[in-house]
């Protein structure tokens, strides 16, 4: 296959990754990276320093129309991001320590986990019970926009657990080359009690912070090959952007049962190969 | 003006974008030049040995890409990328002042120097 043919095809399959990324909440990194491993044979350091920076395009790109709904929660955000910063250089440092089969064990059940987790996405509706003298200290409230109705308050709980888990979030990010979104969310929905949408909006704002500070390691240790990370970062970005606009008018749950149907698969193979030793 | 979480937010969120466009249009003209170059066969990813040392120091990045050496726009235009998000912490810092908030510039800045440390400094 010649330079351009094989650009053209990795161009094309990161289009389909980053739409039904988006489509599925899942983010394109975790669609991609099995992608290029499994598929196109591509060695898991060069594909999650494509990956990764596809996750900074994509969380950055849609920033915009999320801050524009209202719901993010700028100084939540910025606390936790202390935690999944410090993870990600963890995780960065990580990979050059443990062997790459392990990681692409790690990667397959993160997979399998995340497929699980966006079929059982709901929105939880919280007491909201009084908050924490630590979030109360650090001043994670706020209100969240409700349409037709006044806004509803909301104030963050258990910030220690919720800071762990975005430490671990973190460590993922920076091992997996992904935004480990579904982490995130986790954290701040189930452990911190946030509201969903809070949660949601808030963890898109983080991924990008998160993904840089593995960024800068990544590069300096020769993950991030130009001639990958082009047309992975243009088409995950191109086919994110598409996915969200058309996410109002799409069936969405048909979607999600199609996908993890294919994430599985993914996964499962990205496990056995890694334990036969051919990946 | 006052300034409300919410301004400073759009604020962020406009940012972000004009950035993530600026270093796509930087990749994607990388991008064609690479692919006008590179004719012959594909690439071999499947053994990791990573890239060449010119494709790693940012210093090197800048000045290859600006002579036009195809695969150093492209790392330049992800070099953008990854500034991004750091762009915006600085611009957050910079709005919790104005706020007079200064534990969130504080928590800012803790986030800035743990970016700055893994862009500056190889572990």
């Amino acid at each position: 296959m010649s330079t351009p043919e094989f650009s053209l095809w990795i161009f094309i399959s990161s289009i389909l990754a980053g739409f039904l990324g988006s489509l599925t909440g899942l983010g394109g990194g975790v669609v991609i990276v099995p992608v290029l491993t499994v598929i196109f044979h591509v060695d898991i350091h060069y594909a999650i320093g494509a990956s990764l920076v596809s996750v900074i395009a994509t969380s950055s790109g849609a920033a915009a129309a999320y801050v524009r709904e209202g719901y993010s929660n700028i100084r939540i955000g910025m606390f936790l991001e202390i935690a999944t910063t410090l993870g990600a250089l963890f995780g960065a440092w990580l990979t050059t320590r443990i062997p790459t089969h392990a990681i692409a064990i790690v990667f397959g059940v993160v997979l399998l986990y995340s497929a699980w987790a966006s079929i059982r996405i709901k929105e939880h509706l919280h007491v909201s019970g009084p908050p924490d003298a630590l979030a109360a200290r650090l001043r994670m409230n706020g209100t969240m926009p409700i349409p037709g109705a006044t806004p509803q308050p909301y104030a963050a709980q258990r910030v220690p657990a919720g800071f762990s888990l975005m430490f671990l979030a973190g460590s993922l990010s920076g091992l997996l080359g992904i935004g480990s979104g579904a982490v995130k969310v986790l954290a701040m929905d189930q452990a911190m009690r946030l509201p969903f949408k809070v949660s949601t909006t808030t963890s898109n704002f983080m991924i990008g912070v998160t993904a840089a500070a593995s960024a800068g390691i990544y590069l300096s240790r020769g993950y991030i090959t130009p001639g990958l990370a082009m047309p992975v970062m243009l088409g995950v970005l191109a086919g994110s952007l598409a996915g969200s606009k058309i996410l109002v008018h799409a069936p969405v749950k048909t979607l999600r049962i199609v996908f993890a149907v294919v994430i599985v698969a993914l996964g499962l193979e990205m496990v056995i190969n890694s334990i036969r030793g051919t990946l | 003006m006052q300034l409300t979480d919410q301004k400073l937010e759009v604020a962020i969120g406009r940012m972000l974008q004009i950035g993530v466009m600026l270093a796509a249009a930087v990749v994607l003209l990388g991008g064609i030049l690479y692919l006008r170059q590179e004719t012959g066969p594909r690439p071999d990813y499947s053994h990791f040995t990573g890239v060449a040392e010119r494709f790693r120091s940012p210093a090197e990045i800048v000045t290859n890409a600006f002579h036009g050496r195809a695969r150093s726009i492209i790392q330049l235009g992800l070099l953008l990328l990854i500034a991004t998000p750091v762009a915006r912490v600085v611009l957050a810092a910079a709005g919790f002042l104005v706020e007079r908030d200064y534990l969130y510039v504080g928590v800012s800045l803790i986030v800035l120097a743990v970016l700055l440390y893994s862009l500056l400094h190889s572990v």
